[in-house]
This record gives structure tokens, sequence and C-alpha cells, in this order.
């Protein structure tokens, strides 16, 4: 089943256009890499398909229901408020700089959407929110804020927050890039193990290593149009110039 | 001349002084920030308008403002409008001026608040008033209790502007004792209470940044 679907996503800002017709889904259990150099419009496309931004032209669908649908001419038509924010909850997304409440504790941080949003109970959502928090390694911080947390615990955190609305895909956004390599491990054996219980995912990262264990499928983005798209095994054993030299300087061999 | 008899006479007026205080942060705080909105508006006219009223409001002295409300019933609309009218007066100008200045420090506020608190809420799929009431607002609030603190004062000192409308506040009483009896004693009491009161406000705001010291 395609949780995800994106046809001919079209993007500009002002006279610059950043998405020049991008095309992809994602199937159910299906983990999803985005790569490419800064600029290419890999954060772009996160932003558009969660509706941070709308895109100008072409269709969002989540399982099949049109968030956003183009028109005779292409303009993309965005569907009810209502029906889009019922299309939200099968996603969540994972910010680069993690985006938590400062003021709430890590427990009110994770509780709060599943409660106002989910309308569950206060105590329901409590331990929904003390079980992600065990599983993801931080069961002693839920009275914790988020400024006494390391960057990684605090990633974690965000994690789990967006996790505690069941989503049905994850979004991540260059998820470790505020993170020093010790960090970014431990932020990316959690992802790991999300991706091991088969969790829908898509990924924007910089961390090859990392994309090429984990993805079913790899997406190389230059210049606002898909340039490779493959398997982990296809795009790292590419004959593509562009692509080697790209993955070349992130540093693997 | 008693010490005695200038502190009952100065308390009498210390009375209308808080009162004028209290009123004036009841009705000007929750307005700044309708004012606020006004000013942050997308709407090109409601912004406009309230730019130009914090305008007027910041770019007159507010002795002036106190004295054009007060005869703007009559002037205006031709209402003649008994002496009680003149604490209304002074509490409807006070208002107006302070909810101006509050508006800006909200202003400045919201606007540097990190646009990724607002996407967090988005995606989290929280509505514009939960975002704004629960997210928002308590950091806004933080933020922006240092000048908070620094109008509040200035209110304290300024509601020694009433007597331009004849409404007895402390320093008007100060004023009169002073000129029958000749002493600059009670100006010199009331320097005292106006910066005891201050003390307190600022301790009791001080008390209230400390409370949100539990987070960053």
């Amino acid at each position: 089943m395609k949780i995800l679907e994106i046809k001919n996503m079209k993007k500009s800002f002002g006279n610059l256009e950043v998405l020049k017709g991008i095309s992809l889904s994602v199937n159910e259990g299906e983990v999803l890499s985005i790569i490419g150099p800064s600029g290419s419009g890999k954060s772009t496309i996160l932003r558009c398909a969660t509706m941070l931004d709308h895109m100008d032209e072409g269709d969002l669908l989540y399982l099949d229901e049109y968030a956003a649908k183009s028109t005779q001419g292409g303009k993309s038509i965005y569907s009810s408020k209502q029906d889009l924010k019922r299309i939200r909850k099968n996603f969540g997304l994972v910010f680069q700089n993690f985006n938590l409440f400062p003021h709430y504790s890590v427990l009110k941080n994770i509780t709060e959407a599943p409660i106002l949003v989910d309308g569950i109970s206060k105590k329901e959502a409590e331990l929904r929110a003390q079980s992600l928090l065990d599983k993801l390694g931080l069961a002693d911080k839920s009275d914790a804020f988020p400024y006494q947390l390391s960057g990684g615990q605090q990633q974690r955190v965000s994690i789990a927050r967006a996790l505690a609305l069941q989503p049905k895909l994850l979004f991540f956004d260059e998820p470790t890039s505020a993170l020093d390599p010790e960090l970014t491990s431990e932020v990316l054996k959690v992802i790991k193990e999300l991706a091991e219980e088969k969790m829908t995912m898509v990924i924007v990262t910089h961390e090859m290593q990392f994309a090429k264990e984990l993805s079913d499928r790899i997406i190389f983005i230059e210049d606002g149009i898909i340039q490779v798209e493959g398997s982990s095994k296809e795009i790292f054993n590419t004959d593509n110039a562009r692509l080697k030299e790209f993955i070349g300087k992130f540093g693997h061999k | 001349m008693s010490i005695y008899f200038i502190l009952t006479q100065l308390g009498q007026g210390f009375l209308t002084t808080i009162l004028i205080f209290i009123l004036t942060l009841l009705f000007s705080l929750p307005l700044g920030l309708v004012v606020s909105f006004g000013r942050m508006s997308k709407i090109f006219l409601i912004r406009t308008i309230s730019k130009f009223y914090i305008s007027i409001m910041r770019g007159t002295p507010l002795m002036l403002q106190l004295i054009v409300v007060f005869f703007a019933p009559y002037y205006v609309f031709g209402l003649q409008m008994g002496s009680s009218f003149r604490f209304t007066a002074v509490i409807v100008a006070f208002v107006l001026n302070y909810a101006a200045y509050f508006a800006e420090i909200y202003r400045g506020g919201i606007e540097s608040m990190p646009v990724g608190q607002y996407e967090a809420c988005k995606v989290l799929g929280f509505s514009k008033a939960q975002t704004f009431i629960r997210i928002i607002l308590p950091q806004v609030f933080k933020r922006i209790l240092p000048p908070l603190t620094n109008e509040t004062i200035t209110l304290v000192k300024d509601t020694s502007l009433a007597f331009v409308l004849s409404v007895v506040e402390m320093f008007t009483t100060a004023k009169q004792i002073a000129a029958s009896e000749t002493t600059m004693l009670p100006l010199m009491i009331a320097g005292v209470f106006y910066y005891v009161f201050n003390l307190i406000v600022a301790l009791g705001l001080e008390r209230i940044e400390n409370s949100l010291n539990y987070y960053r």
C-alpha cells in the first residue's frame, strides 16, 4: 500500500525554481532516503510533503487520499482544512534542530499532542510516552527539561514526540546535522531500530553509510529533479559520474 | 503640623495612585496584546491603523492625551460629563497610552520566537489558538518580562500626571500640603512612597521572573 505519493511536485521561491517536478512514492514499511547537495531541494520536498510549505504544482496523496490535487493548468489545490487536519495525522516530522518546547518537561513535550489533538486521556498519554522513553533509552529523563539534555537526547525526545501520535509515516529532516559524531550515532541507532520494526520512513540525510545500510530505496536529487533513484546497492555502485563524485565527497569508499 | 497628618493625607491620595495603577494594568495589558495583533496583521488597513495609533500614543505627551480624552466627549459629541468622569478619563487615557507601549513589547517578544516552534505545532496538529496560548505566549511572557517591568515602573510614576484632570492622587496631595504649609517634607515623603511602591513592584516581578527560570 502506498502511504505517500507525490506526483510532479513543483515549487518556486520568487524566481528561483527549487523543485522542477518531483514524483515519488513510499510503500508501507519502506525506508526511503533522499540525498543530494545543499540547495538541491531535499528539504523543500519534505516541507511540501508535510505541508509546512505549499507546493505550486503537483499532487500530494496520503493513503490514496488527495491532500492537494493539480488542476488542468497544473496549479495545486489543497483540500479543505478539516480534511487536511485528518490527513496530517498520517505523518510525523523530526526536525534538524529538534524544535522541542523548552517550557515543557520531556514528558509533557510528548503527551501534549496526543491529549490535545487525539483527545486521549492524560493517563493513557503518559503511559504511551513513558513506554516510548523506555524504548529510546530515556526512561529517567521524563521530568527533565530540554535544555538539560544533550543534543542527541533532545533529538530522541523529538522522535518520541512524533511517534506518540502513532503516525503511519515518519519524516526526518537531516536529523543528525546539528549533532557531533558521537551523538549522531545514538540517534542513528534509534532510527535503525525503527526501521527494523518496519516503520515507514522518509529520511533526508548526509550520512551516507547510514543511508546505505538502512534504505530500501535512495533518491539522489540535484537542481530540483531526481537524478538517480534506486536500491541502496544500485546507488552505491552507480555509473553516474556526478553521483559517484557526490558520494565520494562525503567520505564514503 | 505633624508627620502623622501628612501621612494620613498622603495615604488617601496613595489609594487613588494604586487604583490608577491597577486599573491601567488590568486593561492595558490585554488591550496591548490586541493592538500588537493588529500591528502584525496581514491585512494592510488593520496594520496601518494600529501603526498610526501606536505612533500617536508614543509621539505625543501623556499629559495632552489626558486632556484630549477628558474633553473629547464635549467637543466631539457635545456631551456634558459630570465631575466623576475625571477619574474615568484618567483611566481611559492611561490605558490607551500604555496599551501602545505594551503592544510593541508584545510584538518584539512574539516576533523573536523561532519559527520552528510554530512548525512543530503545525506538524503535531495543534490549532492556531492552542499553538499561541500553550506554546508561544508562555515563552513570549518570559522573554518580555524585563521590558514589561520597566514599563510598569514608569507607570507608577506616571500616575502623578492625573493631577492634570484634578484627580487627587498622592502627588497632588503632597503639592497641596507643601504649598499651604511651605515645606518640602510632604514631597519628600511622597518620593519615599513612590520608591517603596516601585520597590515592591520590582521585587514582585523579579520573583515572577525567577519562577520562570526552570527552563531556558
